[in-house]
């Protein structure tokens, strides 16, 4: 897992409810079997104006000017401002990928779906919950000024406007630890593996048909 | 002692540890793998150099990319190269590492994930299942909790046979009452969806209770809990019931003779207890709900047939009103068009949500003797497994189908999702028995309105939207 601390940057506001991950990476990039290369593809059907097929050269798509990532002011941006229930439908972790490798490092919007939830936060990208009056407020300020940043900082759980004012949002204790330190999860579980085998050899005399 | 509901006590039965701020170690009785959410997963555990903790909690197959005709061809049929890296790779995996049962691409009992995992057994009473896929929650009317899970999760289950988790809040959905005649279990759950929202169930757990839920059948509980993740809950689950244990008893994955005992025995404790306490409670009148259709491109928007396009002006909300304002200029509708004068371009029976075999025999019953409308251009019935396909084949009703103009194909997601060759192109609209209506989801500038079986098979026949009950 990529390492999470602080992070300091422009702000991209997505202003939609309910954007689901078939519209944060479309099927078709689905059939990859790696992990990597999916930045391009990042909201692929609002972002270009053609139909897009993994294999193509992507820098040389036409653009959707009307998109608001296609918008030279945010250019650059490493936190995606959204509305609520962002990331809902389906369970693929490409979309965490996806705006990663496009380059945002925080999310914030009023709620999320559980699944992208869990996702995200087991790839570094952090998900901040604000509410839904704040995250009203954030953008109404980064739609009315231009290079509109935020400072993310997890250690203090807080979000800072660049007028100083701080909101502060709530994480996981475990996840925070895992996010702060770049904790390989597995390898922690498997610490365990003692307790997982005592579990497994009780439930194997109290449910044998499982085995 | 304290009462518990019933996902009390499927996560209460599956602790392995606790730490003191809640996270739990959770034990997984049951992983369903398919190729599309698994390769790197796989990667990730060859490149840290371990191994899987339980390959006999493992049951695969390639559901998602498989094209649903031309078999004839093997491999060769799936032809569009990446699909296929993906396909095999799914097969390498398996002979490396191994799998209780797998059923490849072009075995005779492969199908969808959700469908095969029932049928076949696989899917248990009392199990903590997961899956990489959302509609995971589908298992969960088999009194078991099921659940979604991402590809980090599915090389975590596969390497530790654990998840690490937060017990989530648990809602409790009533549907008192008796459901209407024509109504099935998709048009309670869209009913829901557009209750509570498609994020009403975010951070909960649900379980289903009433007179209504317990009156579906098996598979309409599995209609019911597919689409619990709809309605933002990652699981959503039924008590057991003698439903229940009919269903299972005989599987080929099932206990059989004395452990089949302690098996039932045991299952048949796997309800809440009564007076249990759940954070919300949710109720509906099943006599109140009618044939559902959804016009947008989010569940949650859903009318009755007998219903209209909403009209954005009337809402006040500006986020929603941009919402729906979105959605109705993506689906090319006008705001009050009665639902009625829709017109699709296609029709998909099929998907994790409605192909099972009652599914298709309510669907050929509303076909029998009818011709699909001109103006429809494909018809198709896919269904959820080479299991399904015989049965129905066996009964006659591929042959119902095929008179009437519809295509018969071999089992797979096919245009649910459309990571094959069935797709929508762009602006086609289609009546369909899947589960979600995101722009694109059939296909790129697809536009998809979900309805139950028995609705969309009438749309099939009267070339528009109409009300089954009326409709002879
Ligand atoms: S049928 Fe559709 S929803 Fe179900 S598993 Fe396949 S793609 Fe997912």
């Amino acid at each position: 897992m990529e390492r999470f601390i602080r992070s300091e940057g422009l702000v991209a506001p997505m202003d939609r409810a309910n954007v689901d991950t078939d519209a944060i990476i479309p099927k078709q990039y689905l059939k990859s079997i790696k992990r990597t290369g999916y930045g391009p593809n990042l909201f692929d059907e609002w972002r270009y104006l053609d139909h897009g097929e993994p294999g193509m050269d992507h820098s040389k798509r036409p653009l959707n000017p009307d998109f608001v990532l296609n918008q030279p002011r945010y250019r650059g941006a490493t936190v995606l401002l959204a509305r609520e229930n962002f990331g809902c439908g389906s369970s693929r972790e490409h979309a965490p990928w996806a705006l990663l490798q496009y380059g945002f490092q925080s999310v914030i919007a009023p709620s999320f779906a559980d699944i992208f939830y869990t996702n995200s936060l087991k790839n570094g990208l952090l998900l901040i919950r604000l509410d839904a009056k704040i995250v009203d407020r954030l953008f109404n300020e980064a739609l009315g000024a231009e290079g509109y940043r935020l400072a993310v900082d997890l250690e203090r759980q807080t979000v800072t406007t660049p007028g100083g004012e701080s909101f502060s949002f709530d994480i996981d204790p475990f996840a925070k630890h895992c996010l702060l330190n770049g904790i390989d999860e597995i390898g922690l579980t498997l610490e365990h593996a003692d307790r997982i085998k005592a579990f497994e050899a009780k439930l194997r005399e109290r449910q044998p048909w499982l085995f | 002692m304290t009462t518990r509901t019933l996902y009390d006590k499927l996560w209460e039965s599956h602790v392995v540890h606790e730490e003191r701020d809640g996270a739990t170690l959770l034990y997984i009785d049951r992983h369903l793998v398919h190729e599309v959410t698994s390769p790197q997963a796989y990667e990730g555990l060859k490149l840290a150099g371990r191994k899987p903790w339980r390959v006999d909690s493992i049951v695969a197959t390639a559901d998602h990319n498989t094209p649903t005709r031309n078999w004839e061809k093997g491999i060769a049929g799936i032809a569009d190269p990446v699909s296929r890296l993906q396909v095999e790779t799914l097969d390498r995996n398996i002979k490396e590492y191994g799998a209780r049962v797998y059923f490849p691409f072009l075995d005779k009992q492969q199908g969808i994930v959700h469908v095969i995992g029932p049928e076949q057994g696989a899917t248990l009473p009392g199990m903590t299942l997961v899956c990489g896929d959302s509609h995971t929650s589908t298992h969960g009317a088999l009194g078991c909790l099921a659940f979604g899970i991402g590809t980090s999760e599915v090389e975590h289950v596969l390497a530790t046979q654990c998840l690490v988790m937060k017990k989530t809040k648990c809602m409790n959905i009533v549907v008192e009452g008796a459901l209407g005649r024509g109504i099935t279990a998709k048009d309670v759950i869209l009913a829901i969806i557009g209750k509570i929202g498609s994020a009403g169930g975010t951070g909960y757990t649900i379980e289903y209770t009433g007179a209504a839920i317990r009156a579906l059948s098996m598979e309409g509980r599995m209609t019911l809990c597919n689409m619990s993740i709809e309605a933002g809950a990652r699981a959503g689950m039924v008590a057991v019931d003698e439903k229940t244990i009919e269903y299972v008893k005989g599987r080929p994955l099932a206990p059989k003779g004395p452990m089949w005992e302690q098996a039932e025995a045991y299952w048949r404790t796997l309800a809440s207890d009564p007076g249990a306490r759940f954070d919300k409670v949710v109720t509906l009148d099943a006599g109140s709900i009618e044939p559902q259709v959804t016009w947008g491109t989010n569940p949650q928007m859903v009318t009755t047939v007998g219903g209209k396009v909403p009209d954005p002006a009337q809402e006040k909300d500006p986020v929603q009103r941009e919402w729906i304002t979105r959605a109705l200029k993506y689906m090319n509708l006008k705001p009050n068009t009665p639902i009625t004068e829709i017109r699709p371009d296609k029709v998909f029976i099929g998907a994790c949500t409605n192909s099972r075999i009652e599914d298709l025999r309510i669907a050929a019953q509303v076909v029998k003797g009818r011709k699909v409308a001109d103006s429809v251009k494909l018809a198709i019935v896919v269904p959820g497994s080479g299991r399904v396909k015989r049965q129905a084949e066996q009964e006659g009703l591929d042959r119902i189908f095929i008179a009437a103009g519809f295509e018969w194909r071999e089992p797979g997601c096919s245009m649910c999702l459309g990571m094959n060759d069935d797709q929508l192109s762009p602006g086609e609209r289609c009546a369909s028995t899947s589960n979600r209506n995101f722009e694109g989801r059939q296909g790129p500038g697809g536009r998809t309105h979900l309805m139950s079986p028995a609705m969309a098979a009438a749309a099939a026949i009267a070339g528009h939207f109409v009300d089954v009950r009326t409709f002879n």
